[in-house]
């Protein structure tokens, strides 16, 4: 395998570059369309939140990134390369600076929250165990989780539990790309908010790009720098929460101007 | 050295103060290279820090640094830092905020207590197990009754797939088998009685054997394999996924909707699939007669009828609906009592297979023993 330098975890480009660019993406289901020519661009460091109607693709869109669904056509891109061209070594490559959030977390129940935080690890590093431990530690307490919670089993926690634990195993290997699906659905609105201060803060401190599926409208005006409206198998507006609220369409307006809409934005 | 080498120094700079000097990249790819070492140097706390040359840093890089510093003793000074490095200081405040404290280790008891301990876990699991299946069984009976004196509650819909998916899609895999085992019993059967002149005893043999025995057996157990784990799955599944707490709020009694349809079907279709693995037996016997012995089918048939009582094929059928009953149960059961987790849901269907073939098995030796004693 030949060494590529634009592979390596962190490879610093200029701060305008792209970090995932789809193009053309279409995505259908039997007869059912989900996504036709969808064109979407991620900059590098920014939290981008995707919202949308229910069954406007946006979970689609990123399992489509993330490689778990295959597109009828389209490009797309991450860190530069095409992920349907590239060969088998390069997309591990990749995957090991992605970090995945799923939204009912989607631990490894036969794992404690440890070991399924050391997974990753163990995987990919050479480093030795004790370490591995001592960070999944780390990560547990930075994803906002007590120690106890470490050595318990998925099936034990609570629902917001779980979804911290499984922040944690996305920033395992200190990703520089994170996709979280809906990631405060379900947490108390206490929870959800120290969640969202904990990404911006982890985006701010490592430079993190995050990918953000999300229905809360406080986390798109806390930590979002940019929206992206999916309608129609399109982006049907991009832009900063100002830009997007200004678009006169009926759903992007009947969403922000909808009493939870103004209460947030305020 | 590159310049992207993981390295580190201490020095003591003019005033008797530590300085600890980190360049290179310092990441989780990258700090195995320098994590013993490191761990090995002593460091007072309040030594500077000296990151000019420091390269990438992340969490893992800088919760090594701060491990270094004193963290892990519960020292909480900020750390002095001498040089610039676009994230160092936020990298260090929330690592410093998150590092671990000690580690929580399950604590072990010694051993003869541990295993005092396990034997009396064991036994009072035994005690519950044995509780749950009698409780099991009366929730059952009382179902049942239920829906005997209300027999437009029952769920024929169901009743009616669970009889296709349990008992009519097994009927090839189970007329194949005992189709062999018939063939098989006649060849042994064939070789034995040769040495006696009385191959013609063959008939007897097969007859009375699949009738009796090899029939409901056969049948039983391919229901206790194929069905058993489908039960034992499709519940739990649905266990998982609180579908059947569900059911509950919802006033839906899970044991009429799922278990008694179930329990329903297979009442019906063991003794109907035990009676077409009785007969494939019996024609696979024919057929080793015929290709091994020379006795033709017909001939087959005419001493069949006049050798092998009728009495045989009760004996053979009347066992049949316990061991429906104990399948679907066993099954059931195991459904119920799957929890959250995955793992609890293979170790279920394990033990529902398990279970209910060792049910049948001992069943069927308990029957041979009345059956003697009754001198049928």
């Amino acid at each position: 395998m030949s060494y590529d330098a634009t592979l390596e975890p962190g490879h610093d480009a200029d701060a305008n570059e792209l970090v995932i660019r789809v193009r053309g993406l279409t995505n259908r289901f039997g007869s059912n369309t989900i996504h036709e020519d969808l064109d979407l661009d991620v900059r590098k460091g920014e939290i981008i939140g995707v919202i949308g109607g229910s069954g406007t693709g946006k979970s689609v869109l990123l399992r489509s990134i993330v490689g778990l669904n295959k597109p009828v056509k389209g490009d797309i891109e991450v860190f530069g390369q095409k992920l349907n061209e590239i060969s088998h070594e390069k997309r591990v490559a990749i995957e090991r600076r992605w970090g995945v959030m799923f939204q009912d977390g989607a631990l490894f129940s036969t794992l404690t929250v440890r070991e399924n935080v050391m997974a990753p690890m163990v995987e990919h590093t050479k480093a030795p165990r004790a370490l591995m431990r001592e960070l999944a530690d780390l990560k547990i307490r930075l994803a906002g989780l007590e120690l106890e919670a470490a050595v318990k089993r998925p099936a034990d926690l609570s629902g917001g539990m779980r979804k911290r634990a499984a922040l944690a195993r996305a920033l395992a290997l200190d990703p520089d790309l994170v996709f979280l699906d809906e990631p405060t659905a379900g947490l108390d609105p206490i929870g959800a908010q120290k969640f969202d201060e904990l990404v911006r803060s982890l985006s701010d401190a490592l430079g993190l790009t995050v990918f953000l599926v999300t229905h809360d409208l406080d986390t798109l005006v806390a930590i979002c720098d940019r929206i992206a409206v999916l309608s129609d198998g399109k982006v049907l507006a991009i832009g900063s929460m100002d830009e997007v609220r200004k678009n006169p369409h009926p759903w992007i307006q009947e969403y922000f101007s909808g009493p939870r809409g103004r209460a947030a934005v305020k | 050295m590159t310049p992207n080498s993981t390295r580190f120094q201490v020095e003591t700079a003019d005033d008797g103060r530590q300085v600890l000097s980190v360049a290179g990249e310092w990441t989780i790819w990258t700090v195995n290279r320098v994590e013993e070492q490191l761990r090995n140097t002593k460091i007072r706390y309040d030594a500077i820090l000296d990151v000019s040359e420091l390269g990438r840093i992340d969490t893992s890089g800088a919760y090594l640094i701060d491990r270094a510093l004193g963290a892990l003793e519960g020292i909480d000074d900020p750390i002095k830092i001498r040089g610039d490095h676009p994230q160092i200081d936020r990298l260090l405040g929330k690592v410093r905020k998150a590092s671990p404290a000690a580690p929580p280790d399950p604590i072990r008891p010694p051993g003869l207590i541990a295993l005092l301990d396990r034997a009396g876990h064991g036994a009072v699991e035994a005690w519950r197990e044995l509780l749950g299946t009698l409780s099991f069984v009366g929730e059952t009976t009382a179902t049942m009754g239920r829906l005997i004196r209300n027999p437009r509650r029952i769920r024929w819909t169901s009743v009616v797939a669970v009889m296709e998916e349990a008992g009519l899609d097994a009927l090839p895999i189970v007329s194949f088998l005992a189709f062999f085992i018939g063939l098989v019993i006649a060849f042994i059967g064939a070789n034995l009685l040769a040495m006696f002149n009385a191959s013609v005893f063959t008939v007897e043999l097969v007859g009375i054997g699949m009738l009796r025995e090899f029939g409901p057996i056969l049948t039983a157990i391919l229901l206790a394999g194929r069905t058993d784990s489908a039960f034992t799955a499709q519940i739990g599944a649905m266990k998982m996924r609180q579908e059947i707490d569900a059911m509950r709020t919802i006033g839906l009694d899970p044991m009429e909707a799922l278990v008694a349809p179930r329990l329903i079907a297979l009442l019906i279709m063991t003794p109907l699939l035990s009676f077409a693995a009785t007969i494939a037996g019996i024609a696979g016997g024919l057929v080793a007669a015929w290709s091994a012995m020379g006795i033709s089918p017909v001939m087959f048939l005419e001493r069949f009828q006049d050798v092998v009582p009728e009495q045989h094929f009760w004996v053979g059928i009347v066992k049949t609906p316990v061991f429906a009953l104990v399948i679907a149960m066993v099954g059931c059961r195991q459904g119920m009592l799957v929890e959250g987790d995955v793992v609890s849901l293979g170790r279920r269907t394990t033990s529902s297979v398990v279970q209910s073939i060792f049910l049948v098995i001992a069943l069927d030796a308990m029957f041979a023993i009345i059956y003697y004693q009754l001198n049928v």
